[in-house]
């Protein structure tokens, strides 16, 4: 059981940084996943808490305690890699008791502890083969179990299943929350991919270019982006983002898209909008595709809309409306818009529609509709 | 016209077949996705099609004739890799253009800045043409890579696997771009990947194969909704269709060990079987968590995805995945009960894994 805490990390490389000014606290028991894209320093992160990486500036400290003066054997902490990184001469057993032959413990006291761990990830069938004959999640399962067998204080794991086929992946993000449950191990996780990281997270840190973008629930950053670019690395299909007119319309505010007809909002949000973005910045507007309604006639509030290109994903679809010269894609049930071409009519769900400054790609807070 | 026709096509390598007796046909215009995992044989028939490959046995025809004779250029095809393999010391415009110098090809100066041009406009990457090409993203050089076939105007593309080096958003944006490319062209496109969300997003028709034979072909609906067997029903889709060992008996559905529900009319006619064994395929959008259903199991896992979450229930031996609303409270381990939309089952056969209904 760890803490781990993070205080005005920096890594460069001359003048590149690679982490800038990180700070972030993992509490005991926590599972917090390092989310971004390659080259966000994301894997540096991981590796300078396990101590494979020295970094330049700032602490890194266990349950309070500096360790960058600690070599990786002393942090007590395991590390998982994409690549599994057994020995292949040794069955599963030997590969999962590995860890243990220097702490002089009876070969009975050993066995009992692989079993434990290899029940928790129910690979007590395959204890005694090599892993020439276990396939890719068998493989990590084991990688897992090795790390797991010190009962270390943390875990870290650098895309543990990205090598996996999609439904095994699937199937394993079940396996690593479960165990995260049982064992309350300390965990923090690297991963480019978003739906791991949302499935997974107790809170997400999304990096990009070596900063720390936002530290949230997976409710959080997926509600509430603070960025622009949070605002499209989370979530699938990315949410639609165009800049945007807005002016008063009657009682209300209009908000238009490359000068096309606007979608109507409550009257104050075009007073909000001027006090929050700062004169000359460029406003954008971004709603996610389950936030765009659409509507097969005319009614209050909708406009009309020209449907495109109709992605049929099965469970739903999602369809390109033609907005100006703009494209809003929106979440419909499956076979709602019939073909493309068609006349629909759409509305924005204006709880869930974000306004960032374009300029900074902050988002604004409107205080309209969040509280 | 450009139609493809593969008829019973086989292709070996060290006497396993990559390709095992495949009849395609692929109308003109239409944009056709070849859809399996890794081994699968997609990329075997792409090349085949492009006469980088000749068949042991069948033939590949398009346009009605028969391809034997003909060279690799007198197909009249263009092909686009995964990997962009572009000249990296020529602009943009040199690399467009190099298609159309070549010798056999006789072009005016005048023609190929136009075509140039043309294909420019049509990927939108005007502003980079003199551009040296190790100076763009992934996504401008797989679009320069586009252009470069779509400059010599020919009436087939076979692409293999062309998004999948490019990262997540980038995908999305280039899938409706290809499915507007295809339609402003008409030509025939034929598309390899392994991914099923770009196959359902962009396929007229999709062609799902498995190791090296043609398992269903149909439309991205079609597939969804009326898989032939348990490989395209846990292929296609996300999270996969949960199957589970069932046995219908005295008009109930029952799990062993782990729930019963009475059979209604309509789930009785989707399973085909009135007694005995079953493999049951059903879709996590129709499970429903809460409300009140008579049936009950525990929450394993709960995934936010946030538009809404994917729960793995558990019930005796079986764990199977459901779709709840993003707002939904759930606790690890709580029971809860849940509803099967019957109208939505699948019947597939306990040992074949044949779709039972569409096999009837």
């Amino acid at each position: 059981m760890a803490e781990i805490g993070l205080r005005g990390v920096e890594k460069y490389f001359g003048a590149n940084y690679v982490i800038r000014q990180l700070d972030l606290e993992i509490a005991n028991g926590e599972f917090v996943v390092l989310l971004g894209p390659s080259g966000c320093g994301k894997t540096t992160t991981l590796r300078a808490i396990a101590g494979l990486e020295e970094i330049d500036r700032g602490d890194i400290t266990i349950d309070g305690r500096p360790v960058q003066s600690l070599p990786p054997g002393e942090r007590d902490i395991a590390f998982v890699f994409q690549l599994f990184a057994l020995y292949p001469h040794l069955t599963a057993f030997e590969n999962i008791a590995f860890p243990l032959r220097a702490t002089g413990e009876s070969r009975a006291e050993i066995a009992r502890k692989v079993r434990d761990v290899a029940a928790s990830l129910r690979i007590e069938p395959l204890l005694d083969k090599r892993p020439s004959a276990l396939s890719g999640g068998d493989l990590q399962r084991v990688a897992i179990g090795r790390a797991l067998v010190r009962r270390p204080k943390a875990l870290l794991m650098d895309e543990p299943i990205g090598a996996l086929d999609a439904k095994l992946r699937e199937d394993m993000r079940a396996e690593l929350k479960r165990l995260h449950i049982e064992n309350g191990t300390t965990s923090v996780y690297v991963t480019h991919d978003q739906v791991e990281a949302m499935s997974l997270a107790d809170r997400v840190a999304v990096m990009n270019d070596g900063v720390l973008q936002q530290v949230g629930t997976p409710s959080e950053v997926y509600l509430h982006p603070a960025n622009l670019f949070v605002a499209q690395f989370v979530g699938s299909p990315v949410m639609n983002i165009l800049p945007a007119e807005v002016k008063s319309e009657g009682g209300g505010t209009g908000v238009s898209f490359g000068g096309a007809q606007s979608f109507g909002f409550p009257g104050e949000l075009g007073a909000r909008l001027d006090a929050a973005l700062p004169v000359g910045h460029e406003l954008m507007v971004g709603v996610r595709p389950e936030a765009v309604l659409v509507a097969r006639e005319a009614g209050e509030g909708l406009r009309p809309v020209e449907a495109r290109f109709i992605e049929p994903l099965g469970a739903y679809d999602i369809v390109d409306l033609k907005v100006g010269d703009r494209f809003l894609k929106a979440r419909t049930a499956s076979g709602f818009v019939g073909a493309p071409g068609t006349a629909v009519w759409a509305r924005l769900d204006a709880p869930l529609v974000h306004f960032f400054d374009a300029t900074t790609g902050q988002v604004l807070d409107i205080g309209l509709f969040h509280g | 016209m450009a139609e493809i026709g593969l008829h019973g096509v086989t292709r070996s390598f060290g006497g396993q077949p990559a390709v095992d007796g495949l009849t395609i046909s692929i109308a003109d215009g239409e944009f056709f996705v070849l859809l399996g995992p890794t081994g699968a044989g997609k990329t075997t028939t792409l090349r085949l099609i492009a006469g980088l490959e000749r068949p042991d046995a069948g033939h590949v025809s398009i346009g009605g004739e028969d391809t034997a004779g003909w060279s690799v250029a007198q197909r009249d095809v263009a092909l686009v890799f995964q990997y962009y393999s572009l000249y990296p010391r020529y602009t943009v415009r040199q690399n467009l253009a190099f298609p159309l110098k070549s010798r056999v090809r006789t072009f005016t100066a005048d023609e190929i800045e136009q075509r140039v041009a043309r294909a420019a406009k049509m990927l939108r990457i005007e502003h980079l043409l003199d551009r040296k090409t190790d100076r763009l993203s992934g996504g401008e050089m797989q679009r320069v890579s586009i252009g470069r076939a779509i400059v010599r105007d020919p009436s087939v593309f076979l692409m293999d696997e062309p998004l999948s080096n490019l990262d997540a958003k980038l995908r999305e944006s280039l899938r409706s771009e290809l499915k507007n490319l295809q339609a402003s062209l008409g030509a025939t496109f034929l598309f390899v990947t392994h991914d099923q969300i770009e196959a359902m997003s962009m396929g007229d028709r999709i062609g799902v194969l498995n190791q090296g034979r043609l398992v269903q072909v149909g439309t991205p609906n079609d597939i969804y909704n009326a898989p032939v067997d348990t490989f395209v029903a846990t292929f296609i889709g996300s999270p996969a269709m949960n199957l589970l060992p069932g046995v219908v008996e005295n008009g109930k559905l029952r799990l062993p060990g782990a729930w019963e529900v009475p059979l209604e009319p309509a789930g009785q006619a989707r399973l085909a079987r009135d007694a005995g064994p079953v493999t049951v395929g059903i879709r996590s959008e129709d499970i429903g968590v809460g409300g009140s259903g008579a049936t009950q199991a525990r929450v394993h896992h709960v995934e936010n995805h946030g538009v809404e979450l994917i729960v793995t229930l558990s019930a005796g031996d079986a764990l199977f995945k459901a779709t709840a609303p993003a707002a939904t409270r759930l606790t690890i381990d709580e029971t809860v009960p849940f509803t099967l939309n019957q109208k939505r089952l699948h019947g597939f056969d306990a040992t074949t894994g044949r779709n039972l209904a569409s096999a009837a």
